[in-house]
């Protein structure tokens, strides 16, 4: 109950690929959809909201084509990621009309229990558009939830929120997956993902490029190679020093405006001692590396003016992962 | 039909400052209308000059506009349309039901401020009020539905709905006969001028297109309009921030 199946799902617009043959299979529990922005979240979301066609692939929930089959919503709970509500109303109305919209039996009935559950009966009379980010975010789990649907679909939840409304989100949304449903989340950020127990699946240049717990997952970020750039006093000397030790895989001399003429003037223009360039080292045991760098240093009478991590964005923690 | 849809449907629509616009237009028509009986008393000619140079050819196809495009539009570009789309519901049944709530709103702020008009200006000799309120209700219909659709088909609904509005129906439609043969204007004109009957000659009441034409074209626009909206509706793709 409540299974989502891609099968070789892949999607463009136009010549842009934004999903690229992605097969995952999404069941009980709560599942992040991790990735950095543009990886294809949003795309991969709407496809298993029945928004979007597959360009090719399938998208099945416990058998059931998902595009253009409105009998569907009966089982998904859509938590969209835009703000956008019919804000002339007030929460309560909103989430009624959204009970009324599905048709059900005792829509006030559902109403109340969607806003009992994400905690907003005593907000439920305001006006939406005097909500806090947080609230409205209750609000539209509240309409998501309204028909007890098996399955919940949230496009980046966390976005803009607080810490605290954070934590109460993951315990909420902790709670949808203990009781059985399928909860999907997306999020740019792996911190967020952290609190809530589950499997993660990672996202990247519209890849399927990893799955597993979030400890899987972390490990695989700090286990890669890392990137340091290094300036100093004598860049040549350190770079001797480091490559001599095992924590380091590659030392690369750069002069501080290298072009041609670095080249064809041999080693003069590079590594002088005015520290006008720079070293990039690629670091194999990043925890090792760290505390044996500035012990060389010392060592070798060598001042260090910066280190800094080259490729700590998420971007290529992921591509990392997509390398691999 | 469904009433959620059309009461979320008429509550955006009415609400804020769109009801303003909405009254605007019919207003300027009835104080024209009031000075113009007051000023120079009841006259068949300056009845026809209002209603078919004013009301039939600006205040309908711009209501048209508004309420057309605004029953569907505003939800699509802010994206909570969504709330609509991930229910069970038919496309065709939300289509069909904002296309009622556009045409109720084009019937009370342009056919009904028509009849009225038309009976401050000449009362209900010649049946011109009568006539006019019909053309201006087929128009009115035919327009919502038509911008209607083009709302689901395009970002720019209301400009494009303006400039047809303006240079198709008003520029084209007059100096060009064969254009007339395709203005929803000319094809309410036949129903106006049906209405009116024996004197519609002599008062300049005439349509480009007869009335065995017009009324199965404004068929085809009202009725093909909303089927399609409900199609386009069922591949409608949301934007996101992606």
């Amino acid at each position: 109950m409540g299974t989502l199946l891609l099968d070789k799902v892949s999607r463009w617009f136009g010549n842009v690929v934004a999903v690229n043959d992605v097969t995952m299979t999404i069941g009980p529990g709560v599942t992040g959809l991790l990735g950095p922005n543009g990886a294809g979240k949003s795309t991969l979301i709407h496809m298993m909201g029945g928004f979007l066609a597959p360009s090719s692939g399938s998208v099945t929930l416990d058998g059931e084509v998902v595009w253009r089959n409105e009998e569907i919503y009966r089982k998904i709970g859509l938590v969209p990621e835009r703000e956008a509500m019919y804000d002339v109303v007030t929460g309560w109305q909103f989430v009624l009309a959204n009970a009324k919209l599905h048709g059900l039996a005792d829509p006030a009935g559902a109403a109340r229990r969607a806003v009992d559950t994400v905690q907003m009966t005593e907000a439920q009379d305001r006006d939406i558009s005097t909500y806090s980010k947080g609230m409205k975010q209750r609000i539209k789990m509240a309409t998501a939830l309204v028909h007890d649907p098996p399955v919940l679909l949230l496009d980046e939840p966390f976005n803009g929120m607080d810490p605290r409304q954070r934590l109460q989100l993951m315990d909420l949304l902790t709670a949808m997956g203990d009781e059985g449903r399928t909860v999907l989340f997306s999020s740019h950020i792996l911190e967020e993902v952290e609190q809530i127990s589950g499997s993660i699946q990672v996202m990247v240049a519209g890849r399927h490029a990893a799955s597993g717990g979030f400890r899987e997952i972390r490990q695989l970020m700090t286990e890669r190679p890392h990137q340091y750039t290094i300036r100093s006093d004598d860049d040549r000397a350190l770079a001797a020093a480091i490559i001599s030790d095992p924590s380091a895989a590659a030392v690369q001399l750069v002069a501080a405006h290298d072009t041609e003429g670095a080249a064809a003037r041999g080693d003069a223009s590079t590594g002088r001692r005015d520290g006008s360039g720079s070293l990039h080292v690629q670091a194999t045991d990043f925890a090792s590396f760290v505390r044996v760098l500035p012990q060389l240093a010392s060592r070798h009478n060598i001042r260090l003016y910066e280190v800094s991590p080259a490729d700590e964005s998420l971007e290529s923690v992921f591509s990392y992962l997509v390398a691999r | 039909m469904n009433a959620t849809v059309a009461q979320l449907t008429a509550r955006s629509l009415l609400g804020r400052r769109r009801a303003y616009l909405l009254m605007a237009l019919p207003a300027v028509l009835l104080v024209l209308s009031v000075a113009s009986r007051g000023l120079a008393g009841q006259d068949a000619g300056i009845t026809v000059g209002v209603l078919g140079g004013f009301a039939l050819a600006t205040l309908v196809p711009l209501l048209g506009v508004i309420a057309g495009t605004g029953a569907i539009g505003p939800e699509i570009d802010d994206g909570s349309i969504v709330y609509l789309l991930s229910k069970p519901l038919s496309r065709y049944s939300i289509a069909t039901t904002k296309a009622m709530v556009a045409i109720a709103v084009v019937t009370g702020f342009a056919a009904l401020p028509t009849f009225v008009a038309g009976l401050i200006l000449s009362g209900t000799s010649s049946r011109l009020a009568l006539g006019y309120a019909i053309g201006a209700l087929a128009a009115g219909i035919a327009y919502g539905t038509l911008f209607l659709l083009l709302a689901v088909m395009t970002r720019h609904a209301v400009v494009v709905g303006v400039l047809y509005a303006l240079i198709w129906e008003a520029l084209i439609g007059s100096f060009v006969p064969g254009a007339q043969a395709l203005s929803i204007q000319q094809w309410s004109l036949a129903l106006t001028e049906q209405v009116v009957g024996a004197r519609a000659e002599e008062l300049d009441v005439s349509s480009a297109v007869g009335l065995g034409a017009a009324v199965p074209l404004l068929l085809v626009v009202i009725v093909g309009s909303t089927w399609f909206a409900g199609w386009r509706l069922r591949s409608l793709r949301l934007t996101s921030d992606e």
